[in-house]
């Protein structure tokens, strides 16, 4: 079984003007799926309507064969669903672990829990009371990761988690989403860095304004010249 | 000078408090909610009629706890009054301001709380009518306790500094050091993402209209004990709370203390330089001057 089944998804911001039309996904259970296409495709809205965050007029989103679709985003954490945000991922005026714990509040093992997350990510263990807004930008995405996988989610949708980051930062934070899939662990990424992000995936998805356009395994479309011209941007796909 | 400063603390106490629960609405619901400094007329009201329930059926703790000319019965009708007072403001928040968010923007709203503020405070003047009351008479009799003749400080204006404060330390406590506190200060600061952290965004705008109310019903029985009670108190606060809340930035708890003393002080010391009948435009001055200098206040951070 599939960990994300998405159907004929419409959903939009404003009622009768849907951004997505249509859209279809499969993201298969322990493998990290790559949404990419040109701004404006919707990427980012179809993570936020699969989070619940942007209203769903149409279609069905199905996680482990369970319909998730319109369900409040509070409750998404216990269904096992993550998400981590483009910008504004974290809690700024929280310390670090004051963010952790906010997210394992109702856990009864929150204590063990967030040590096994800052021996998973040893920078925040030496931070931890300092607040979330004075970390660097890789070491905030870190922290966005933790939380995320706090509860320990079976699906962790990820939005951009390269943006604003140095290449360097970017292509560890990326291997780090990479490196979640070896843990069962299925991550569905939206990336405007094409290059790095077909690099970790091992499915991609291309949407052009609000619909599918092409799927296949990431090697092939990272191989694929036609696409990467077509829908990509060609030459800065190979620079990025 | 001392006496203006020391006037300057205990009315910013007051007004910090008014001050905590706008802060965390204006932010969490982006709306200025101008029916907000109401509740403390309500809170100041609702003492007053629990006052006399509780002393009627409870006589021996109706008396005054000299030198304070506060009574048991006040205080446990502070306690009931802060509870109905932030069901109130529940109330309200369900009767009114959540049909609006629900189908329209947030200027819909603004509109409906000046509506909301004028039902309250005539409805207040319907019941208790215009006339200033007091708790109780003991209070003109309230003992100068300062060594300095020139500097009149009462028993009840220490009372209510420290019960301000402790108010005040205790929340501090609340959202430091438990996870709920952790839930509204994330809620305070993004609603959105502490949805996905899995906060429930319906339960805590209850909770922080609950607490909202709560403080205000204190602050407003404070004014009331320390001046007098009169249908205006939202009136008269409106404008210092919200300055308050501004000169802190908006979503800011600690902001909104710090600004609650900025603005009271700056109010007392103004009257030094300026006639008296200047003294209500000191707010205005303080939230022209601050979104001039620093448009998000002291600890407010930009609204994304």
């Amino acid at each position: 079984m599939s960990a994300l089944r998405i159907e004929g998804l419409e959903a939009g911001y404003v009622r009768d003007l849907p951004i997505l039309r249509g859209v279809n996904l499969i993201a298969e259970t322990g493998k990290l799926t790559v949404i990419i296409g040109p701004n404006g495709a919707g990427k980012s809205t179809l993570i936020k309507a699969i989070a619940g965050l942007v209203p769903v007029s149409c279609g069905r989103v199905m996680l482990q064969g369970h319909e998730i679709t319109g369900l409040r985003p509070d409750t998404m954490g216990e269904r096992g669903l993550a998400y981590v945000p483009q910008t504004d991922n974290i809690f700024r005026q929280l310390t670090i672990r004051e963010n952790l714990m906010l997210v394992l509040r109702r856990a009864s093992d929150r204590i063990q829990r967030i040590d096994e997350l800052f021996t998973l990510f040893p920078a925040l263990r030496d931070k931890q009371d300092d607040r979330a807004g004075a970390l660097s930008g890789g070491q905030r995405q870190m922290l966005a990761v933790a939380m995320a996988l706090a509860m320990r989610p079976r699906l962790v949708l990820m939005d951009e988690p390269s943006a604003g980051l140095s290449p360097r930062i970017a292509a560890e934070v990326l291997d780090l989403a990479r490196g979640l899939t070896d843990q069962g662990v299925t991550v569905l990424l939206v990336e405007q860095n094409v290059k790095q992000g077909l690099r970790v995936a091992d499915h991609c998805y291309i949407l052009a304004e609000g619909r599918n356009q092409i799927d296949g395994p990431a090697a092939q479309i990272a191989a694929d010249p036609v696409v990467g011209e077509i829908y990509l941007g060609g030459r800065r796909m190979g620079a990025a | 000078m001392i006496q203006t400063v020391l006037d300057g603390i205990l009315t910013g106490s007051i007004i910090s408090l008014g001050a905590i629960g706008l802060t965390l609405v204006m932010h969490m619901l982006r709306f200025a909610n101008f029916a907000y400094a109401e509740l403390m007329a309500i809170g100041a009201y609702a003492v007053l009629v629990f006052d006399r329930v509780v002393a009627a059926i409870l006589p021996p703790i109706a008396t005054a706890m000299a030198p304070l000319s506060l009574t048991g019965s006040l205080l446990v009708a502070l306690v009931l009054a802060m509870v109905v007072t932030g069901v109130s403001a529940v109330v309200i928040d369900w009767l009114v301001f959540r049909r609006i968010r629900a189908k329209a923007d947030p200027l819909s709203m603004v509109f409906a709380s000046f509506g909301i503020a004028l039902i309250v405070r005539n409805l207040i003047v319907l019941i208790f009518g215009h006339h200033p009351q007091l708790y109780s008479q003991a209070i003109a009799r309230a003992q100068v306790i300062s060594l300095d003749p020139l500097i009149l400080i009462k028993p009840d204006q220490v009372f209510v500094l420290f019960a301000a404060l402790a108010l005040m330390a205790v929340f501090h406590l609340v959202l430091t050091r438990t996870t709920f506190g952790f839930s509204l200060r994330a809620v305070a600061e993004n609603p959105t993402l502490a949805q996905v952290a899995g906060v429930r965004l319906s339960r805590m705008i209850i909770a922080v209209w609950l607490i909202g109310g709560a403080l205000s019903a204190a602050a407003g029985m404070f004014y009331a004990l320390t001046n007098q009670l009169n249908p205006m108190i939202g009136h008269v606060f409106l404008l210092p709370v919200f300055a308050a809340t501004i000169v802190g930035g908006i979503g800011s708890v600690y902001g909104a203390v710090l600004g609650g003393f900025i603005v009271g002080i700056a109010s007392g010391l103004a009257l030094m330089l300026l006639p008296a009948g200047y003294a209500p435009a000191m707010p205005f001055l303080i939230i022209l001057a601050v979104l001039l200098i620093r448009p998000n206040g002291l600890f407010g951070e930009e609204i994304q």
